[in-house]
C-alpha cells in the first residue's frame, strides 16, 4: 500500500506500545489540522483519540491533557468521553488487539470454539495481555463481517472464516512480521490521510492537487 | 433475479474503490446530471423513487428531507455506524465502492442545500475508512466535491468522521452527540427528528449509507423507474446481508418484494439451503433487534410491509438462519448479552434489566434454571417494553431497550419446551459438553 505522508510512515515504523508520551511535533500539527476541519472544536475529540492511540498504540494520560488542552475541555472530559467507547484503549494493550467476534453470526459458525482455541495457544484468557506486551485478546461484539463467520480483527483488520489452524498460523505471521504490510501497529485507524489543504473553505486550493498526489492506493 | 445491479454493480472488481473504475464505469455522471436541476427536482425525484431509509427504520428518504423545506438545513451526516449484529452491507459499500456513496452525499446535499457534510464510519472498519479517506482525497481533487463543483456555484465540504466501537451510535441521536465530541447517549425526545434539533443544534438530517448509495442510479435513471422495481411502498432493490447456518452466507442485491425469504435462504443461486441439509428452526428477518420469524414466515417477500404485518420487521436487511440443531436459549441468551454489553446505561430499565435478563438466561443455559424464570424473563422485558408486543412499547430513551425483548419473547413463545427440557436435564440438550466461554465463566 502506498501512504501519503511522512508521518503515517513513521507511525507505521512503530513496533511496540509506547509506555507514554505526548503527541510528536508533527502529530500536533495533524491534530490542528483535524480541528480545523469541523466547526466546532470538541467534534475533533474521538479523532484525535485515535491519532494518539497511533503514535502510543494506546492513549497516554499526557495526550489526555494535550487533547484538553487543544479543544478547551478539562481531561476529565476527555478521558470521560474515550471511556465510553470499546476501540479507545485508556491503558496498554499490546502490540497485536485481537478481537474475536462471539455474536450471532459468527457462534453458530463456532466462535466459542475459536476463541478457546485463541486462549490456548495465547495462554492468556479475553480480556487479558500477554507478559510482554505482544498479544492482547477481546471477546468482541459483531464487527460486521459475517459473510466470513467467524471472524476475527487484528488491530482492527479483518480475518475470516477462521479455526484454530489458520489461528495457529496467524499468530505466527504475526510474529514474524509477515503481515506488517496488512496489520499497522495498533491505533493506526487509517494509512491513508486526508489533504487536509483541500476544503471549499480554502478558496485557492480547492481542485488545485493533482488526484494523482491525493493519496491514491 | 435482478437484471442490473443498482449498489453493487462494481463490488466484484478489483479496484472497484478507485476514481479511475469509478469514472469508467458511469461514476460520478449522476452528480453532474443532478447539479444540471434544480434543488427541488432532485428531490421530487427522491421522493418519486419512494427510497425507504436503509438504516433500519425504513423511514421513506424523501419524507425525512421534505420535513426540512421551511428551515434551511445545516448539515448532512452519513450513518455508517453499523453495528447490528449480522449486518454487513454498508461495510460492502464503503469498502468496495466508496466513490459511490461520495457521489450519494454530495447530490443529497447539494438537493439539500448543505455545505457541510459528514460521513460517520463505524471505527473498525479500519479498510474501509482508508479507502474512503483516499477516495474523498481524490473526489476533491476531480471537483466532485469543495468548491464550485464541475464548475457550478454549489460548494461543500465533506469530512469522514470516525468512530470509535459502540453499537448505540447508529441510533441518529447518539450518533450526533458522538460527532460533537460526547459519549454516545442518545437524546430524550422530543424532538423526535434530528431534522428539528440536530447536530450543534441546528437542522440535521442523517441517512444511512445504502440510502446515499442509491442516490446516483436514481438520479440518473428517475424516481419512476426506482419505484417500477419491488412493489408498492417496498421500492428498489435492497442488500440483503445473509449468514448463520447457510451453506452461501453472503450479500445479496435483491428487488424488494419479489423474492421471498424461502428464496434467499434455499435458492442455489443465493443462500443454497442450510448446512448439512438440516431442518430450519428459526431465522431473524432484519436483526437482533427483530423478531423471530420460523418455518410459517418463509414465504413472506422481502417486503417491509408484510414483515411488520407478520409481526417482525425487515430492520437492516439481515437475515441469521437458526438450524435444528441451534440452541435457541443459548442463540437468545447471545443476543441478549450483546445488548447488555452495548446498552448505554442512561435508562434503568435498559441498563439494569439487560444484566439481569443475561444472567437468567445463562442460567437457564448452563443448567440451572428454574421453573419460574420463565415467567421472570417475561416480566422483566415487560419492564422494558410494557406489554412485550410488537411494535414495542417502550420505558426507555431510544429503542435499543425495547429491542432487548425481541429475541427473548421470541424464543420462549415457540420453544418454550426446549427452555423447560434445559431446566429439567440441568444442561442445554444441544451441545452436553458445551462450555461459554468469555465473559460467562
Amino acid at each position: 500500500m502506498k501512504h501519503n505522508s511522512d508521518y503515517i510512515d513513521k507511525v507505521l515504523e512503530r513496533n511496540a506500545p509506547s509506555a507514554g508520551g505526548g503527541f510528536s511535533e508533527e502529530g500536533l500539527k495533524r491534530a490542528e489540522a483535524l480541528i480545523a476541519l469541523y466547526p466546532k472544536k470538541r467534534s475533533a475529540l474521538i479523532p484525535l483519540c485515535h491519532l494518539a492511540q497511533g503514535e502510543h498504540g494506546w492513549i497516554t494520560e499526557e495526550c489526555i491533557e494535550e487533547i484538553a488542552g487543544l479543544l478547551g475541555v478539562s481531561p476529565a472530559e476527555v478521558s470521560g468521553t474515550a471511556s465510553f467507547y470499546d476501540m479507545l484503549h485508556l491503558e496498554p494493550v499490546g502490540q497485536y488487539v485481537i478481537s474475536v467476534c462471539t455474536n450471532i453470526a459468527c457462534m453458530l459458525a463456532g466462535a466459542y470454539e475459536l476463541l478457546e482455541a485463541a486462549e490456548e495457544k495465547l495462554g492468556i484468557a479475553a480480556g487479558q495481555t500477554d507478559t510482554d506486551m505482544r498479544f492482547t485478546l477481546e471477546e468482541a461484539e459483531c464487527l460486521g463481517a459475517c459473510d466470513t463467520a467467524p471472524c476475527l480483527q487484528v488491530n482492527s483488520r479483518f480475518f475470516g472464516p477462521m479455526n484454530s489452524a489458520s489461528f495457529d498460523k496467524l499468530i505466527t505471521d504475526l510474529a514474524s512480521g509477515a503481515l506488517a504490510g496488512v496489520v499497522p501497529p495498533h491505533g493506526v485507524l487509517s494509512r491513508v490521510e486526508r489533504v487536509f489543504a483541500l476544503t471549499a473553505k480554502d478558496t485557492d486550493d480547492a481542485g488545485a492537487i493533482d488526484s494523482k498526489e491525493a493519496g491514491q492506493k | 433475479m435482478l437484471n442490473e445491479p443498482i449498489v453493487t454493480k462494481r463490488v466484484e472488481l478489483d479496484d472497484s474503490h478507485t476514481l479511475q473504475r469509478y469514472l469508467a464505469t458511469g461514476g460520478y455522471e449522476g452528480l453532474k446530471k443532478a447539479l444540471s436541476m434544480t434543488r427541488e427536482q432532485v428531490r421530487e425525484e427522491v421522493t418519486k423513487a419512494s427510497l425507504l431509509g436503509r438504516g433500519g427504520a425504513g423511514f421513506p428518504a424523501g419524507r425525512k428531507w421534505s420535513m426540512l423545506r421551511q428551515a434551511p438545513v445545516s448539515y448532512l451526516v452519513v450513518n455508517g455506524d453499523e453495528s447490528e449484529p449480522a449486518t454487513f452491507k454498508d461495510h460492502l459499500l464503503v469498502e468496495r465502492d466508496p466513490h459511490q456513496l461520495i457521489e450519494g452525499t454530495v447530490i443529497a446535499a447539494y438537493a439539500l442545500g448543505v455545505t457541510q457534510a459528514f460521513i460517520f464510519i463505524r471505527g473498525e472498519f479500519a479498510l474501509g475508512i482508508e479507502r474512503l479517506t483516499a477516495a474523498c482525497n481524490e473526489a476533491y481533487g476531480h471537483n466532485a466535491v469543495g468548491k464550485n463543483i464541475f464548475g457550478s456555484d454549489f460548494s461543500v465540504d465533506l469530512v469522514i468522521h470516525p468512530g470509535a466501537g459502540a453499537y448505540i451510535c447508529g441510533e441518529e441521536t447518539s450518533l450526533i452527540e458522538s460527532l460533537e465530541g460526547n459519549r454516545g447517549f442518545p437524546r430524550i425526545k422530543p424532538p423526535f427528528f434530528p431534522a428539528v434539533t440536530g447536530l450543534y443544534g441546528e437542522p440535521t438530517v442523517v441517512n444511512n449509507v445504502e440510502t446515499m448509495s442509491n442516490l446516483p442510479w436514481i438520479v440518473l435513471n428517475g424516481g419512476d423507474a426506482f419505484a417500477a422495481l419491488g412493489q408498492g411502498s417496498s421500492a428498489g432493490t435492497r442488500l440483503f446481508a445473509l449468514s448463520g447456518r447457510v451453506k452461501n452466507p453472503g450479500w445479496y442485491e435483491l428487488e424488494m418484494s419479489k423474492t421471498t425469504f424461502r428464496d434467499l435462504i434455499y435458492d442455489k443461486n443465493l443462500g443454497g439451503g442450510i448446512i448439512g441439509d438440516k431442518k430450519i428452526k428459526a431465522f431473524i428477518p432484519g436483526g437482533v433487534s427483530a423478531p423471530w420469524f420460523f418455518e410459517e414466515h418463509l414465504d413472506l417477500g422481502l417486503d417491509q410491509d408484510a414483515v411488520a404485518k407478520a409481526g417482525s420487521m425487515l430492520g437492516s436487511g439481515s437475515v441469521v438462519v437458526m438450524d435444528e440443531t441451534t440452541c435457541p436459549v443459548r442463540a437468545s441468551w447471545r443476543i441478549t448479552r450483546f445488548f447488555h454489553r452495548e446498552s448505554c446505561g442512561q435508562c434503568t430499565p435498559c441498563r439494569e434489566g439487560s444484566g439481569w435478563l443475561e444472567k437468567i438466561m445463562r442460567r437457564i443455559e448452563e443448567g440451572s434454571g428454574r421453573p419460574e424464570d420463565l415467567d421472570l424473563l417475561m416480566d422483566v422485558c415487560d419492564s422494558i417494553a410494557p406489554g412485550v408486543t410488537w411494535p414495542p412499547q417502550q420505558t426507555t430513551i431510544c429503542v435499543l431497550g425495547p429491542s432487548i425483548p425481541s429475541s427473548i419473547a421470541s424464543a420462549i413463545r415457540h420453544c418454550r419446551d426446549e427452555f423447560l427440557e434445559h431446566i429439567t436435564l440441568g444442561h442445554c440438550p444441544y451441545e452436553k459438553d458445551h462450555i461459554l466461554t468469555g465473559a460467562a465463566r
